[in-house]
């Protein structure tokens, strides 16, 4: 492999004074750096800093706007968003994807519902309150006027996803129906049945193709970024690959905006698609732009447990299940392979109701999960053996069917029972569903300032991409805003503050920086043709899959990340030396593809254990097991880590960069569920 | 395209223009859609005459001069308003028209159905669609045979196979379906339009956007199949009873 | 169980394909279909002989990515997408042929894997409403009755794979087309472009070189979100709706 050389930034942080910190697990593993700052939110009343921001920045001339290249890399929620309305602004766009038509973007899939602080219900909703329960969720390590902005800037997204025709639910009434989620006390989620991702993403798909049709933007489907062009400091364009023909092309512009959404397949077993990769965000990373918090990722509790070793991906199942569904395992060991049905109510465990009598099943995300792998781990699953462990616990419909009846049930949750059954074989109205946790989000991403500008100038990052609003932890319905709110309402507007100052310097295809671009993708597709070993990449991705989700997943140790980096390192080398991929450069090869992604993941993974062994303490979805109260609740260290780790690269030691965060307009407890 | 190599069927791919443009200044009026409405318009029509005609064949129970007697009253309609065989000319007007506009209409769409799947599949099942659908095209080709047939048969050609008069219309009705295989003709015909109408009558339903609800698709899908059986059956009643000795000359 | 597979492999777009026969063991009624098709990839991989491409990314079965055409039924014998469709719907020692779907509005680009961007397309001529980011008015100022709501949603839930178009033996995109008017069509949104519309998304069908629809109905039969047919029934009255204005 061939390290990038060295660019020069022109950061625009400001480097501080760093904080204290008297344990260092990672000491050895990084290099500590300069802290910094972000320095483009503005000061004053939280509540008018945005308004503040978009009056300050500057405008571009509509004239100017043809003139100004913006590449958009992704057509999620994020991408699709942005690229419509840059468009309709009168910029000319390029949007790019890797599947075969924009609106196949992950965000598709999601179920549940976007949040918006609209107090439609007059239950005391509010974007300040939106703005508390984000921060709290995120276990208060998320950036403060980041989170305020959206919570802010929601109510828009509603009113602009209706009048594109997006179908949420309604009342008799007509008007829009809200329900609560994820534990939370008003009812502020806008859904459409269980495919409000879907619904959303095709609203803004629509807006991009009109776009498209007005000829201001140009769509690349089947197109991936391998690299990122960055030329004296500022990214100037992305180098792809015609994932059909297999030509590498060159796509110059003035500014470049990521929204590539999550990584979560670096655990190879996720709900993401299995096209979700961190290559061009890492590409990014590797050309300068920070990496924040990539340790922190969700993992959910109630998705479809694996049935073998066959497995591709995991389905994700409504946290709605939970409202109504009771969560056990059986007292006994012995009891484990038995019938459910078989086992009597005495020897049931429901162990979130017996830990957390107040909250029930209806903990948030990460204690259910962590709650499950713990039974599981005491040899108390249920379900079948994958290698030699049962990983699985019931969600029992019973009593909700003796309460409401089957059809009440069926009513509430028929669409959701019948994806089961499809994929299990068993029905859920006669035998409890299992359920297990796995791996859903990531809050971390690429580090960005309040304009969502990466530490390269001139390189914007959006959506699940970046590591903004969740702190550690995201709550559920807010990925979906955030997606839409950076698209549709923030980026246009920050964005344009960068480039009121162009049109920028023409560059040339034959530029160094842009050649050395080039060459260093065809090298790199040249290497894994050629290494003609003998294990397949899918086989490499899911054996470090393994190593992260044991190592690096629900919780985490010294011991197990030290463990995890050594693994890795190793694993990585012998890819390097070992993989087996057929087939040519030039045509659809979707080993290929893999081989290119995987590589990625190898060097994400080691990063993240790096962070996670750093962060020693437990906040949001990030358990450290060295730091819990005596009866085993995440313990946080504000006096030592509130701050939000952005990495820069250099090889296999990094170096770590703290941004302190400050919280003015609440104030941070620590939570308990108790 | 399709070779075949070393036993195996090798098939050749249509290069495809890559770059497809958007459509300047589109008009409804060019579409497949409007194509339908004219078949369906059309349909209606033959449907509308099917149903009189059927009515005016059953005339041959009420025997011999009753029949002819409605074949005059047919020339004599609407005179002394139009001339002489005025309304039988109008009525010709409208299905030669009906006729040339249906069976353009299907011609085009055809074409354009063949051009859509050049390559076809190895394996294919017909998992939803009804026999009588698939059977349209070449059931309307059997359809126009037959009807030039009958013109020849009955009006333009009026041919008497077993060599009897030609203008007595009861008579040269029961000369002919006293040959068998003239009735074996008219049947198989009967039993084309019947599948015809069984699809035809629901497909122009939807076609003229009366379906908008599980309801009305129900309805339509229904009275299809009665008015199939109904017309097939009704015309098949004649040729059946002279074949079988219940009308006579 | 074990099965013989049949499947067509296309080095690329224009280069002639044909049919391959492989044997699988091993398969087990939990696997989805692709996972079983996965499972042969690696063997292939193994043997030296290059995977077969298909397309297929969320597999959970809302992305529309994946598609095969199964023993000549269009995501296979289940109404479902491809990629939630199980082994446990096949029996032991079967043999499954599995084509790419064919319409040339979809061509090839390699084995199993066509080019949908003709229904991007349709979409350019008119699937949206014209509003611009930031001029959208209060969401609630403009209420929806329910049961126009509930229509709308029941027919947005297309997911664009073109398995209407893979089973209509016109190759025609009307099942996916007027679950996209319908949808538009519902809602009072919609309605200042209603004629437009339909009048140019129908134009961009045909010019893409799909099929007429003569209301067979084996595209609903085969929709993996059950779309009904009355969506054609639909665009076929905006059509004449349409003719009407003077379009
Ligand atoms: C199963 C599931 C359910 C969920 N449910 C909810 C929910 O109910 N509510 C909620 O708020 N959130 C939910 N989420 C989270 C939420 O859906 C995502 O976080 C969000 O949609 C991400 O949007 P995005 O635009 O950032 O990225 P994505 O939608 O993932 O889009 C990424 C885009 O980048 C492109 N891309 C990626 N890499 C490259 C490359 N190298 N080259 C070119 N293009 C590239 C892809 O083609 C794609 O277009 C859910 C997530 C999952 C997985
Ligand atoms: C068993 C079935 C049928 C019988 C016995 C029958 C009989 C006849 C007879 C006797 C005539 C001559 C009437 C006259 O000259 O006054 C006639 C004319 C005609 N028939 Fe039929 N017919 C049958 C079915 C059909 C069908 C199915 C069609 C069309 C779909 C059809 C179309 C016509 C037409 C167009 C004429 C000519 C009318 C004219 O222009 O004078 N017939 N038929
Ligand atoms: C003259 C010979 C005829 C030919 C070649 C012919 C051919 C066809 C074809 C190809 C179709 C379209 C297939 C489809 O929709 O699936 C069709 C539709 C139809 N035909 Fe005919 N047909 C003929 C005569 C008739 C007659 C005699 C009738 C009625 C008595 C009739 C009634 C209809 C109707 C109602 C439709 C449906 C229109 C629609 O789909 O909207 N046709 N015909
Ligand atoms: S209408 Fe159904 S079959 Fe056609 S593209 Fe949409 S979801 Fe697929
Ligand atoms: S199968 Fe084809 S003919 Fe029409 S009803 Fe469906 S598009
Ligand atoms: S892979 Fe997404 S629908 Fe099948």
């Amino acid at each position: 492999m061939t390290d990038m050389p060295d660019t020069t930034l022109t950061n625009h942080p400001s480097h501080d004074v760093p904080l204290e910190v008297d344990t260092d697990d990672a000491a050895g593993y990084y290099t500590p750096g300069a802290p910094i700052k972000d320095t483009k939110a503005p000061s004053g009343p939280i509540a008018d800093r945005w308004q503040t921001r978009k009056f300050e920045a500057k405008l571009v001339n509509p004239a100017n706007r043809r003139k100004l290249n913006v590449i958009i890399v992704g057509t999620g929620l994020a991408g699709a968003s942005a690229a419509a309305t840059m468009g309709e602004a009168g910029y000319n766009v390029k949007s790019f994807c890797y599947q075969d038509s924009p609106r196949r973007a992950h965000s598709i899939a999601a179920q549940g519902g976007i949040n918006a602080a609209k107090n439609y219900k007059e239950d005391g909703d509010s974007a300040h309150r939106l703005f508390y329960d984000t921060v709290k969720g995120g276990d208060y390590r998320s950036r403060e006027s980041n989170v305020y902005r959206l919570a802010e800037v929601s109510v828009n997204i509603i009113d602009q996803c209706v009048a594109q025709g997006v179908p949420f639910a309604r009342e008799y009434g007509g008007l829009l129906d809200n329900r609560s989620f994820g534990g939370v006390q008003v009812s502020r989620t806008f859904y459409a049945r269980g495919q409000t991702g879907q619904q959303l993403l095709i609203g803004a798909y629509q807006a991009l193709e009109r776009q498209v049709a007005a000829g201001t933007v140009k769509t690349y489907t089947r197109h991936e970024m391998l690299e990122l062009i960055v030329v004296d400091g500022t990214a100037r364009g992305i180098i792809t690959r015609d994932m059909v023909t297999g030509k590498i092309d060159t796509h110059l512009a003035d500014v470049v905006v990521l929204a590539s959404g999550g990584y979560g397949n670096v655990f190879y077993l996720s709900t993401n698609a299995m096209g979700c990769n961190v290559t061009a965000a890492w590409r990014a990373h590797r050309k300068g732009a920070y990496m924040a918090n990539p340790c922190y990722t969700q993992i959910h509790p109630t998705c479809i447990p694996v049935s073998g070793a066959h497995q591709s991906k995991l389905t994700l199942m409504s946290e709605s299940l939970r409202n109504d569904g009771r969560i056990w395992v059986p007292k006994k060991k012995a009891d484990c392979e038995k019938d459910p049905r078989d086992i009597a109510e005495e020897d049931r465990d429901y162990f979130l109701e017996r830990i957390y009598p107040s909250f029930g099943n209806l903990v948030p995300r990460d204690i259910a999960s962590r709650a499950a792998k713990n039974m599981c781990d005491e040899g108390r699953g249920v379900g079948p053996e994958v290698e030699g462990v049962r990983r699985g616990v019931y969600l029992d419909f019973a009593d909700a069917i003796q309460r409401l009846g089957r059809d009440g049930v069926e009513e509430k949750y028929d669409n959701l029972l019948d994806m089961y059954e499809r994929i299990t074989g068993e029905n859920p109205y006669e035998q409890p569903m299992r359920i297990y946790p796995a791996v859903h989000y990531v809050m971390g991403g690429l580090w960005v300032d309040y304009d969502l500008q990466s530490t390269i100038p001139g390189l914007f990052v959006t959506g699940e991409a970046n590591f903004s609003d969740h702190g550690a932890n995201r709550l559920g319905a807010s990925a979906l805003m955030q997606g839409l709110a950076d698209g549709y309402f923030v980026l246009p507007h920050t964005i344009r503050d960068y480039l009121a100052d162009g049109p920028f310097e023409k560059i040339s295809e034959d530029h160094p920086a842009v050649v050395e671009a080039k060459k260093s993708v065809t090298d790199r597709i040249e290497h894994f043709l050629t290494v003609n070993g003998t294990r397949s990449v899918d086989s490499y991705h899911r054996e470090l899959g393994n190593i992260m989700w044991e190592y690096c997943g629900m919780e985490r140790t010294e011991t197990g990340l030290k463990k995890a980096i050594d693994l890795i390192r190793g694993l990585k080398d012998d890819f390097y030396r070992n993989v087996k991929v057929l087939g040519t450069a030039d045509s659809l090869n979707q080993s290929l593809e893999k081989a290119g992604r995987v590589a990625d993941f190898f060097e994400l993974g080691e990063l993240m254990c790096i962070d996670a062994l750093n962060r020693r303490e437990s906040c949001g979805g990030h358990f450290r097991g060295e730091s819990q109260t005596e009866d085993g609740e995440a313990l946080r260290h504000d006096d030592q880590f509130a701050y939000v780790a952005a990495w820069e690269y250099a090889g296999e030691t990094p170096v770590l960069h703290k941004e302190e965060l400050i919280y003015t307009a609440i104030e941070m407890k620590q939570r308990s569920y108790k | 395209m399709c070779l075949v190599l070393g036993g195996a069927t090798v098939q050749l791919v249509a290069i495809h223009n890559p770059e497809r443009t958007l459509v300047k200044g589109a008009q409804a009026t060019k579409s497949t859609v409007f194509l339908k409405i004219l078949m369906a318009v059309s349909g209606a029509v033959f449907i509308g005459f099917t149903l009189l005609h059927m009515y005016g064949n059953l005339k041959a129970f009420s025997g011999h001069d009753k029949f002819n007697e409605y074949a005059h009253h047919l020339r004599i309609l609407g005179e002394p308003m139009l001339p002489h065989e005025g309304a039988l000319w109008i009525i010709r007007a409208v299905l030669l028209l009906s006729l040339v506009v249906h069976v353009y209409a299907a011609t085009k769409l055809w074409r354009r159905a063949k051009n859509a799947r050049t390559v076809r599949y190895q394996v294919k099942k017909h998992t939803g669609a009804i026999f009588a659908s698939r059977l349209m095209r070449w059931g309307g080709v059997t359809l126009l045979l037959f009807i030039i047939w009958h013109l020849l048969n009955f009006t333009v050609g009026k041919v008497n196979v077993s060599g009897g008069a030609t203008n007595d219309p009861y008579n040269l009705l029961v000369d002919t379906f006293d040959t068998w295989w003239l009735t074996i003709i008219y049947l198989v015909a009967m039993a084309a339009l019947g599948a015809h109408l069984h699809h035809g009558v629901w497909s122009a339903t939807q076609t003229l956007g009366l379906t908008g609800s599980e309801r009305t698709r129900k309805l339509a899908k229904r009275s299809a199949f009665g008015l199939a059986v109904l017309i097939s059956g009704g015309f098949s009643l004649v040729p059946l009873s002279v074949l079988f000795g219940i009308i006579e000359k | 169980m074990k099965l013989t597979l049949k499947i067509w492999r296309q080095p690329d777009a224009s280069t002639a394909g044909k049919m391959h026969t492989y044997d699988v063991d091993d398969v087990s009624a939990d696997m989805s279909f692709l996972e079983m098709l996965d499972v042969l990839n690696e063997q292939l991989n193994a043997r030296g002989e290059e995977p077969i491409a298909f397309d297929s990314d969320c597999r959970e079965g809302i992305c529309g990515m994946c598609g095969l055409m199964i023993n000549g039924e269009a995501h296979g014998p289940v109404t479902t997408t491809t990629c939630q469709l199980h082994m446990r719907s096949f029996v032991d020692g079967e043999t499954i042929t599995i084509e790419p779907w064919r319409s040339d509005a979809f061509p090839v680009l390699k084995d199993l894997v066509v080019d949908r961007g003709s229904f991007d397309r349709i979409i350019q001529a008119g699937g949206y409403i014209s509003v611009n980011t930031g001029s959208a008015p209060e969401a609630h100022s403009v209420p929806v009755p329910r049961d126009n709501a509930v229509r709308a949603f029941n027919v947005a839930t297309c997911i664009g794979c073109g398995a209407c178009v893979a089973a209509c033996p016109n190759g025609s995109a009307s099942l996916f087309m007027g679950a996209k008017i319908t949808h538009l069509g519902e809602l009072p949104q919609g309605q200042p472009e209603r004629d437009s519309r339909v009048t140019n998304m129908v134009a961009q069908h045909d010019h893409e070189g799909f099929g007429g629809c003569t209301n067979i109905g084996a595209c609903s039969a085969a929709c993996p979100k059950e779309i009904p047919l009355d969506v054609i029934s639909q665009l076929n009255k905006d059509l004449r709706t349409a003719i009407k204005h003077g379009h």
